[in-house]
């Protein structure tokens, strides 16, 4: 079944009749988007729930039962980082001193995040999955140098958090 | 109710000063309430919430602005004709404020034992009246153009006088009608008509329409709004203006379209009569008017949301083979059924 269009009728009569209707219509539409409401999200005090695989800023992980850190300072994760944005200096554990579960560990584990581009393949070169992907994406600041995060504010719990998306969002 | 001897009271000269001021001081009030109120309904009509960070619901956003055109520097460009730039800004704000003086608000009221019309002043050419200062408020356009020294800003003001041109007669005629039915030119008078018979929107209908259409070309509003055509021409003729020379004509825009929604009201919505025979207190019908002037407004507004452009060439055959014609015609009628 083939359904016919007709071309509009010519003339500035039909024209004008033609133009007409179609405001009224016009005139519903618009109005429909008034009775559906905003669908805005008020950015600051609202946010965007991300989705559990979002990759946002990295987090480095403790054993929960021993509070002793993952990273064991192998430099995988530079070394597989294609923006050159992690910096590892490893050292050893000594019995006195004992802060990862492996010989050694991470003494400066700093990751640039002005140049890091989020690819996550330090995630997936991580032996030990010391290292993951967070779900901030809130990562502005006044300087270059406060973007290098070090050690201690990767291994630290973000100050605010981003909301998850549930299951049926 | 008071006969139509509207005329025959003198008012003393202060209460003329008074009321100037007060008509000068609400519209004038009502002007930035208006533009948040149209930010606001706009972001409505497209799903989202328009301004409303600076202060409760955003409503002090045009304060914000103006004080932000207010601090800018007064800028002229060097190709332009200094007197004339200046000047153009004066003549489109002062014309739109000069009709003002003519709107009907409300009858004849008793205040401190004197009767005080609720009007800037009843001329007995109310329609005229405003046309004439319509016609003035071209220069505003043109000159404000042309003085700029842009192309931009030229392109803006000749479709601008033409577009004027063209939809003035349309408006005009669409009032004739009006003026046939209430046989008076005065605008409390028309308005006493309408408390006689019925609300001019009834019998004349086409006529209305004809004007809102028109008048939607006369503000320079969204269909037709290709004055200033913000896509193509930036604003159109008052593309180098800034600071408060812009806030002139910007004010001077939403002036004509409160005047052109308070010219609906009074020749066809019935003015400051309540419908259903609800006959109030004298001093609700400011209030009666300034409601039915917001529903109007709104419907500007609901317009802009709704409709694209028109082409230019659209807009000259829509103007003279539509709209004259049957301006025209419903003319012809109104008369005739008067007649007969």
């Amino acid at each position: 079944m083939i359904k016919v269009v007709r071309h509009p009728a010519r003339g500035p009569a039909a024209g004008a009749y033609r133009a007409f209707g179609e405001t009224l219509r016009g005139l519903k539409t618009t109005f429909m988007r008034v009775v559906e409401g905003p669908t805005t999200i008020q950015y600051p005090e609202e946010k965007t729930p991300v989705y559990p695989r979002f990759r946002g800023r990295h987090k480095l992980h403790r054993f929960e039962d021993t509070g002793l850190e993952k990273c064991v300072g192998c430099s995988l994760c530079a070394a597989a980082c294609p923006a050159d944005c992690i910096r590892v200096v490893a050292a050893e554990n000594t019995p006195s001193n004992r802060v990862s579960a492996g010989e050694r560990y991470a003494a400066v584990y700093e990751i640039n995040l002005s140049r890091c581009i989020f690819c996550g393949y330090c995630e997936v070169a991580c032996p030990f999955d010391a290292i993951t992907m967070g779900h901030d994406y809130e990562l502005s600041d006044y300087t270059r140098s406060d973007l290098i995060f070090t050690k201690e504010m990767l291994l630290a719990e973000p100050i605010e958090r981003t909301p998850l998306r549930t299951e049926e969002e | 109710m008071i006969t139509p001897a509207f005329a025959f009271y003198v008012e003393p000269w202060w209460i003329q000063i008074i009321k100037s001021l007060v008509i000068f001081g609400v519209v004038f009030g009502l002007m930035p309430i208006l533009i948040v109120y149209e930010r606001k309904l706009l972001g409505r009509f497209q799903n989202r919430y328009g301004p409303n960070r600076v202060g409760p619901f955003g409503l002090l956003q045009p304060l914000a602005e103006i004080v932000k055109f207010a601090t800018k520097e007064p800028f002229r460009p060097a190709t332009s004709v200094a007197f004339l730039f200046r000047i153009a800004p004066v003549i489109a704000i002062v014309t739109a404020v000069g009709a003002l003086a003519i709107i009907p608000w409300g009858d004849v009221q008793k205040i401190f034992g004197t009767n005080v019309g609720l009007y800037g002043i009843d001329v007995s050419i109310g329609p005229l009246y405003v046309f004439a200062l319509a016609g003035i408020s071209f220069y505003g356009i043109m000159l404000g153009g042309w003085a700029s020294g842009s192309k931009y800003s030229f392109l803006g003001a000749m479709r601008g006088a033409a577009q004027l041109i063209s939809y003035e007669v349309s408006q005009g005629l669409s009032l004739v009608g009006v003026i046939i039915l209430a046989q008076t030119l005065s605008l409390t008078g028309i308005v006493h008509a309408q408390e006689a018979s019925t609300w001019y929107v009834i019998p004349q209908f086409v006529g209305f329409l004809i004007f809102m259409v028109a008048s939607f070309a006369e503000t320079n509003r969204a269909p037709f709004d290709l004055v200033e055509a913000d896509a193509e021409l930036v604003a159109g003729y008052f593309t180098e203006y800034g600071g408060t020379a812009f806030v002139a004509y910007l004010f001077a825009e939403y002036a004509n379209m409160i005047v052109v929604s308070a010219m609906a009201v009074t020749m066809f919505l019935g003015g400051w009569l309540m419908p259903f025979g609800i006959n109030p207190p004298g001093w609700v019908d400011p209030i009666v008017v300034i409601v039915k002037i917001s529903i109007v407004l709104t419907f500007f507004i609901w317009i802009r949301a709704t409709l694209p452009r028109l082409r230019y060439d659209q807009l000259m055959s829509f103007g003279w083979k539509v709209l004259l014609p049957l301006a025209t015609i419903n003319l012809l009628v109104t008369a005739f059924v008067v007649v007969h």
